[in-house]
């Protein structure tokens, strides 16, 4: 059983998901199409981390460019047995302090919480998505799991914060977090239709935390929202139309994996993408070049980008009476082995619990297996909210 | 029957910065190897993110300031997506929905009087790397990816290739003076749509699209081959016209159909979420107003009113290098028609005599002023001053160092001089036998014998001065 792709230091209290780039190592991203390939440069995350003192310990496997649930379906998992939510599963043996990992359609997230770890995606723009395996760059961003969020806080204050090399990075040179901030008084709300959406040992963990936040003075009140289907497709719509782009520069001529056999430039692609990329990336980029064809456009994509608005305006509204909402971070607390010809749907089913954070770049935290949403910069509401309940143990 | 010939023009224009338009990489404009200027970002590595280069975006502005156009306050850039080997990312950044200058004009002066243009748009972009190709293989040179590019768009408005290559001078020269693009061969390329219809008419005719051709003289072969293929098929029905893209063939001066593959491609565009919309503040618009170079016409009557002639007039002003030479040696201070005089003849003297042009000038405002303040105060003479100009030319020297170095410095003693004079005359007895003989010829020899003496040093209206009175009192 193997948790690390590429393995560099026994003592290192950091992993870094093979998503993101750390400089000399491989990268592969769980895919054939970059076998071989070794970054030039780190991460601006990893070089923040290396400047304060902290230690890589390697590279963890991920699914192919993290489109599966949590590690599933990694081109290495084929030759060896493979661990899933590997950098999940390092933290909560207590391997490693922290591990980094990218969250473009919720995969750390619902690794976090079948592990039983926590997991934060902070609001868009505030860690540098330099060095990261572009997928979905409009809602993709780089998190960190940890046991504890005290731990988080702690990282986040060190990879937070302006970087000149990523163009949609927020302008603000860093961040106070805090985890003991005043819980007391605030108001999380419970989204019916989402618990339904749940089992019954993920509803009743949902409904214990809530009752757990009660007992802290937090204010926990159900509601019926019914947009959280429409988020999800409008999600889909947008993060396959978008790594289908990113990916398309995988093309066999520059670097990674080429096919041995082509006659012409044509074959080489064909041949090189045929066989570097598994079923579930080639559903995505089929997906996602059909959403942005030109007859498609206006319908899919482009009234894609119309609803992201929409919805946004309505999740601010929501935060405008609620400091918190809290749901499940996927359906289930355990997944059975299933067909990667199946992954698709089964992505997109668990992606009504996680896609609104990717759509409207808000913060999500995962902790004790169930996901605390807010508004953008609320990451300080949502640590403090985890660390009452964390206190309190089992 | 009478035909009108309806043509647009779109024209990417390749601008002078110092750095590629996402990335840092500079050289790009002179390369010394294939994939000399290549980073990850511009070779299409995972983890690389673009970072807009403002100064792109300013000379963009610039350029649509100089063609009359709206300037976009919010402006975005979209991914084409195609599979090409010299695209290193599989898509192109350009721009669709929102580009940065709009509804422009610029007046042309043909002859049949003045015409107006309009254009359409201008958008930013970058450009594609190379393939070369040999024997079995294929090499890619990723030097040029990511280069900034310009499109400009017209409307149909041109009604003949002499219109076409009018609007083309009149874009390089204004690009060129203002410091937009060098506009040197093949940095500035042309797609020309085409129809033709009956004298009057207000319909279009059957539009076909001439792609990717960089010199004027194709340009203009090719739009007078097109016109006339259209002409023949409504004329004598030799072909039906159908909408297409086709390429100009310069050995055959004729135009071909390109494969359908080619031009009907879905490209895909959508907006790129790596860059963030861009917004141009009342601010930055002023400041790239006012850093906005002087339109040609008042630069041309600058020169005029300071009696610099026509001739260099026109180099100056085709060439930015040269008029911003000029411009900033004259703002220390130095005389502008002197400072034309030592650029367009001096410099260029030089130049020639090792096979160069001006292009390749290497001497800075600072060197050029010394010289020119060095002769202008008297300290040296004009000779003097040539040679020093050699030095730095060649050699990179530091004028006024080199001067006192090589004794060039004119305020040689008076009473040295006299010593050489006299030296001179006593070391001459026949020329001086001349001169008393009324040859008028030995006295110049006898002043350029002292001249030598002197190493160019010296006044020369002392020298000459001396060199009189004391033959006139032998
Ligand atoms: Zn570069």
């Amino acid at each position: 059983m193997k948790y690390y792709a590429t393995k560099i230091n026994e003592k290192g209290n950091i992993a870094v998901d093979d998503t993101i780039l750390v400089k000399d190592l491989p990268c592969t991203a769980g895919s054939r199409i970059l076998e071989g390939f070794k970054s030039l440069f780190s991460a601006e995350a990893v070089t923040r981390l290396e400047d304060k003192g902290y230690t890589i310990s390697g590279k963890t496997h991920v699914g192919e460019f993290g489109l599966d649930l949590c590690g599933e379906f990694s081109h290495y998992s084929e030759k060896e047995e493979t661990i899933k939510g590997a950098a999940a599963e390092l933290v909560k043996n207590g391997e490693i302090k922290a591990a980094l990992g990218v969250d473009m359609n919720g995969a750390p997230r619902r690794a976090a919480a079948l592990s039983k770890v926590c997991f934060l995606k902070p609001t868009y723009g505030t860690v540098s998505r330099y060095g990261v395996v572009s997928t979905a760059a409009s809602g993709e961003q780089l998190g960190v799991y940890a046991n504890g969020v005290e731990t988080i806080k702690e990282i986040m204050e060190v990879i937070a914060g302006h970087d000149d090399k990523d163009g949609t990075s927020l302008k603000d040179a860093a961040y106070d977090y805090k985890c003991d901030a005043e819980v007391r008084g605030k108001k999380v709300c419970v989204v019916k239709e989402l618990l339904e959406k749940a089992d019954e040992n993920t509803k009743s963990a949902v409904l214990d935390y809530a009752k757990k936040l009660e007992t802290q003075g937090v204010i926990v009140e159900e509601i019926s929202l019914d947009f959280f289907d429409n988020a999800n497709t409008t999600w889909q719509i947008l993060y396959t139309a978008e790594t289908c782009n990113n990916v398309s520069r995988y093309d066999g001529v520059k670097f990674g994996f080429r096919a041995e056999e082509y006659r012409n430039i044509d074959e080489l692609y064909v041949n090189s993408r045929t066989q570097g990329f598994n079923f579930l990336t080639k559903a995505v980029i089929l997906y996602g070049s059909d959403v942005l064809s030109k007859n498609r456009y206006e319908d899919c994509y482009g009234k894609a980008l119309k609803v992201r608005r929409v919805i946004a305006e309505k999740m601010a509204e929501l935060y405008n009476t609620y400091d918190a909402v809290l749901t499940p971070a996927c359906s289930k607390t355990e997944f059975k082995e299933y067909s990667i010809n199946d992954a698709f749907t089964k992505v997109f089913s668990e992606g009504v619990f996680t896609s609104v954070a990717n759509l409207t770049g808000t913060p999500a935290l995962v902790s004790g297996g169930v996901q605390l949403m807010g508004n953008h910069f609320s990451e300080t509401t949502l640590l403090s909210l985890a660390y009452a309940v964390e206190r309190m143990g089992e | 029957m009478n035909y009108e010939v309806v043509i647009g023009l779109e024209t990417h224009v390749e601008l002078s910065t110092e750095s590629k338009i996402f990335c840092s990489c500079g050289g790009h404009s002179s390369p010394k190897e294939p994939n000399d200027c290549v980073c990850p970002a511009c070779s299409g590595m995972p983890g690389m993110l673009p970072v807009m280069n403002k100064r792109v975006i300013e000379l963009a502005v610039t350029a649509g300031l100089m063609l009359n156009c709206e300037i976009s306050r919010y402006t975005t850039f979209d991914k084409k997506n195609y599979y090409y080997p010299d695209l290193p990312c599989a898509y192109q950044i350009t721009q669709l929905n929102h580009p940065i200058c709009t509804n422009g004009v610029v007046t042309l002066k043909t002859s049949q009087g003045n015409r107006d243009v309009r254009i359409k748009q201008i958008h930013m972009e970058e450009d594609a790397g190379k393939l070369v190709h040999e024997g079995k293989f294929s090499y890619v040179d990723f030097n040029r990816t990511s280069v900034p590019l310009i499109e400009i768009v017209t409307q149909p408005d041109f009604r003949s290739a002499e219109e076409v290559v009018t609007y083309l001078n009149k874009l390089k020269s204004m690009f060129r003076s203002g410091g937009i693009s060098e506009c040197e061969e093949g940095a500035m390329r042309c797609d020309v749509n085409i129809s033709v219809r009956e004298e009057g008419s207000d319909k279009f005719g059957v539009r076909t699209e001439i792609k990717n051709m960089s010199s004027f003289e194709a340009i203009e072969k090719a739009i007078k081959y097109e016109t006339q293929r259209h002409i023949d098929a409504l004329e004598y029905g030799t072909e039906e016209l159908v909408q297409e893209t086709r390429r100009f063939d310069d050995v055959s001066g004729k135009t071909f159909a390109m494969r359908n593959k080619e031009t009907e491609a879905d490209y895909r565009y959508f907006p790129d979420a790596n860059i963030m919309p861009i917004v141009i503040d009342d601010e930055w618009l002023e400041q790239i107003k006012s850093a906005k170079p002087v339109e040609i016409d008042e630069k041309v009557q600058y020169y005029r009113d300071e009696g610099i002639s026509e001739t260099e007039i026109e180099m100056l002003v085709s060439n930015h290098k040269l008029s911003k030479l000029l411009d900033d040696v004259v703002a220390m201070g130095c005389n502008a028609k002197e400072t034309a005089t030592w650029i367009l003849t001096d410099c260029a003297g030089v130049l020639r005599k090792d096979g160069k042009t001006l292009d390749e000038l290497n001497v800075s405002d600072t060197q050029l002023a010394a010289i020119i303040k060095m002769v202008a105060a008297g300290d040296i003479n004009r000779n003097a001053g040539k040679k020093i100009l050699i030095a730095v030319v060649e050699k990179g020297v530091d004028p006024v160092a080199y001067c006192k170095e090589m004794g060039l410095d004119r305020k040689v003693d008076a009473s040295a001089v006299e010593g050489i004079i006299d030296n001179v005359i006593a070391g001459n007895p026949q020329a001086v036998e001349d001169f008393k003989n009324g040859k008028v010829k030995a006295k110049q020899a006898l002043f350029g014998a002292c001249m030598k003496e002197l190493k160019g040093a010296g006044d020369v209206n002392l020298i000459r001065e001396l060199l009189d009175s004391k033959l006139n009192n032998l």
